[in-house]
């Protein structure tokens, strides 16, 4: 069925790097994957990975450096027209990691919230962007009053709450969540995943879900990409990575996961990865290749047929 | 002071003055610490918990003050200290402090080795080489490969895990009894988490310490803590050992606080989350702080503030659905989950 299933964006072989030509840093090198219209892509690793690069590149704060990156099969990376960069700034939107940081504190939210409408709709009467705002803030569970505040009067959850409202006030399609719960306390998370997967349902908004914790990722996400070093490692279903690993990282970061259960956490075998276990000489690249249906993982010809028997 | 009780807080009140208002931090709060154990404070922030125990290494901020109760620490009251020359005779050399976030504890312009340097020296008495050569030992001990080089780089040049990991030398190199950590791996990856806390249950075992964890994540505990005690609004709700409060939490709050967890949750299902927001401790707090969250309250939560039941010698809890006469409530579906998992034994 995935063959039928509407690409949204599609990521050919990208590739971001930092510095000055001659050293540059490769952050993202050579990164392929699409996600579908309606899904929760999830896109795990640690930090310094690129996963934030990825997301950024693919909203076009980070300029690429090789690949394409494709939104309903237009090309968005590298140099577009005025009309296409409108439309990317309009259908896809970010919401960041700490919401402290991510909120102009000299602004009222109003400002905050409508700031992005005031870009696209330059002449909007005055009674309809305040309207909008009082929308966008009962639509993550806030009260419309709240518009004549500053961020400082609000708490980590409700300032979260506020980030979204500014991105959904766009009314965007596609919405790049940057480890949105990341800097938040676990009783508020779930608030914010709730409401996050409440709008999806409600608007069939589709997700890029970037975080670091496998076990957050898991409950959102309907896909998983493992990212290591700007590579990516493995890429499935949610379930299916959960249910047979293949790649060492995959498995090192899955038994990282703290578990709320004492007796299970006190036999557990902490797994570490060691990068030198995977090198691959130069003339003989690692392959890119599915195992399983949609069960994509990074090896050498030799690797591939220990994973297969994995499978079995 | 019972024999193995090496920290132990009685009645400890805490109040701030913010605007010209009074804020109750901490209400009456007792709890005993075990010599060696590990023990896990677990609350939502704001619920108090680094209040709390940065009172017993007197760093409150300055508008804090300790307006009733005991703090014990060798049949010294550390309620009674005023000057920091009385308090440098225990912060570091006996309770050190490993904070949340390496990149502001560590000093950015000065070389890792001599900020390791510097309490090798205040506490240990070195000199010279001999205290440069134990500097590198710390190094050493909390994991860092290649000590000797390591030692002589900046703050910059290391990892976050690779910082939090000379946070933790410097406070041991103090030799400590007691080593708290308040959320040691909030800022941290989940596989550098999980090392740092390996990290710290070996040092505790080498080193003989007793550790205190601070934590907002129930999740991150199960595999260090001996015992858990849960704070809400200034006040221990439930206290036991780590397998009685995950296999059989009894306070509504820990039951919200487990099940509102990610590892826990069904995808395509919301979340359990908790409704409201926790008390304005500006004002006095009547009955349970919990009741206006808690779907099971029962109508004296409103009133009296609950004591607390005794579930077990080791295990007790401040509600009043423990009291006999309070109806029998059925915990919510993960809570269930959790007892079945425990095999009863807990129940």
């Amino acid at each position: 069925m995935p063959e039928k299933r509407e690409k949204l964006v599609e990521v050919q072989n990208l590739t971001v790097t930092f510095g000055p030509r001659r050293r540059a840093f490769k952050a993202v090198d050579d990164v392929s994957f699409d996600i579908y219209k309606g899904e929760t892509f999830g896109l795990v690793g640690e930090s310094g990975s690129g996963k934030t690069t990825i997301g950024r590149a693919i909203i076009r704060v980070n300029p690429v450096a090789g690949g394409v990156v494709k939104y309903r099969g237009e090309v968005i990376s590298g140099r577009v027209s005025r009309e296409t960069d409108q439309r990317v700034i309009r259908n896809i939107q970010m919401v960041f990691q700490d919401p402290i940081s991510s909120l102009n504190e000299r602004a009222k939210v109003d400002y905050i919230v409508s700031e992005g409408l005031a870009s696209i709709h330059k002449h909007m009467p005055e009674a309809e962007r305040k309207e909008r705002v009082a929308k966008a803030l009962q639509d993550v569970g806030l009260l419309p009053e709240f518009a004549s505040r500053f961020p400082h009067e609000f708490s980590g959850g409700q300032r979260q709450r506020i980030g979204i409202a500014r991105a959904l006030i766009m009314e965007p399609e596609f919405v790049i969540a940057d480890e949105p719960i990341s800097a938040l306390d676990v009783s508020i998370r779930a608030q914010v995943l709730n409401l996050m997967s409440a709008l999806q349902k409600e608007r069939g908004l589709t997700y890029l879900f970037i975080a670091h914790d496998l076990s957050v990722v898991r409950f959102i996400s309907d896909r998983i990409a493992v990212i290591y070093q700007g590579k990516l490692m493995e890429l499935a279903d949610s379930e299916q990575l959960f249910a047979h690993p293949l790649h060492p990282y995959t498995r090192a970061l899955l038994s990282a996961i703290p578990m709320p259960d004492p007796v299970t956490e006190r036999k557990k075998k902490l797994l570490v990865y060691d990068p030198a276990q995977n090198k691959y000489p130069a003339n003989d690249p690692p392959l890119w290749e599915e195992l399983e249906p949609g069960h994509f993982v990074r090896g050498s010809q030799r690797e591939m047929d220990e994973y297969r028997k994995m499978l079995l | 002071m019972k024999e193995n009780v090496i920290l132990s807080f009685e009645d400890l009140d805490i109040r701030f003055s913010l605007r010209g208002q009074v804020l109750n931090a901490i209400r009456g709060v007792s709890l005993d610490v075990y010599r060696g154990e590990s023990l896990a404070i677990v609350g939502e922030s704001g619920s108090g918990k680094s209040v709390f125990t940065k009172s017993a290494i007197g760093l409150l901020d300055a508008n804090g003050t300790i307006a009733g109760g005991h703090i014990w620490y060798n049949d010294k009251d550390l309620v009674t200290f005023r000057t920091e020359k009385e308090w440098l005779t225990i912060r570091g050399k006996e309770i050190a402090m490993v904070m949340q976030d390496p990149m502001t504890s560590l000093n950015p312009l000065i070389p890792v080795g001599d900020q390791i340097l510097e309490a090798v020296v205040l506490h240990q008495g070195l000199r010279g080489a001999a205290a440069k050569r134990a500097a590198v030992e710390a190094l050493r001990a909390v994991g860092i490969q290649e000590p000797e080089r390591r030692y002589k780089q900046y703050p910059h040049e290391f990892s976050g895990g690779m910082r939090q990991r000379v946070v933790i030398a410097i406070a041991i190199a103090c030799r400590p009894k007691i080593l708290i950590c308040d959320e040691p791996t909030t800022a941290l990856d989940v596989t550098i988490q999980a090392q740092i806390l390996d990290l710290i249950k070996e040092l505790q075992q080498k080193l003989e310490l007793t550790t205190i964890y601070i934590t907002h994540d129930l999740g991150v505990v199960a595999n260090v803590a001996d015992r858990i005690a849960v704070m809400y609004a200034g006040d221990f709700v439930e206290v036991g050992r780590c397998e009685e409060v995950f296999y059989d939490p009894r306070h509504p709050y820990t039951w919200a606080l487990l099940s509102s967890l990610p590892q826990l949750g069904v995808k395509g299902e919301n979340l359990y989350s908790i409704r409201g927001t926790p008390p304005n401790l500006f004002y006095a707090v009547k009955g349970d702080a919990f009741a206006p969250r808690n779907p099971w309250a029962l109508k004296i939560d409103y009133l009296k503030r609950p004591p607390y039941f005794q579930v077990s010698e080791t295990h007790k809890a401040r509600t009043w659905l423990l009291d006999p006469r309070a109806p029998k409530v059925d915990p919510p579906e993960h809570i269930r989950q959790l007892r079945e998992k425990g095999g009863g034994r807990y129940a």
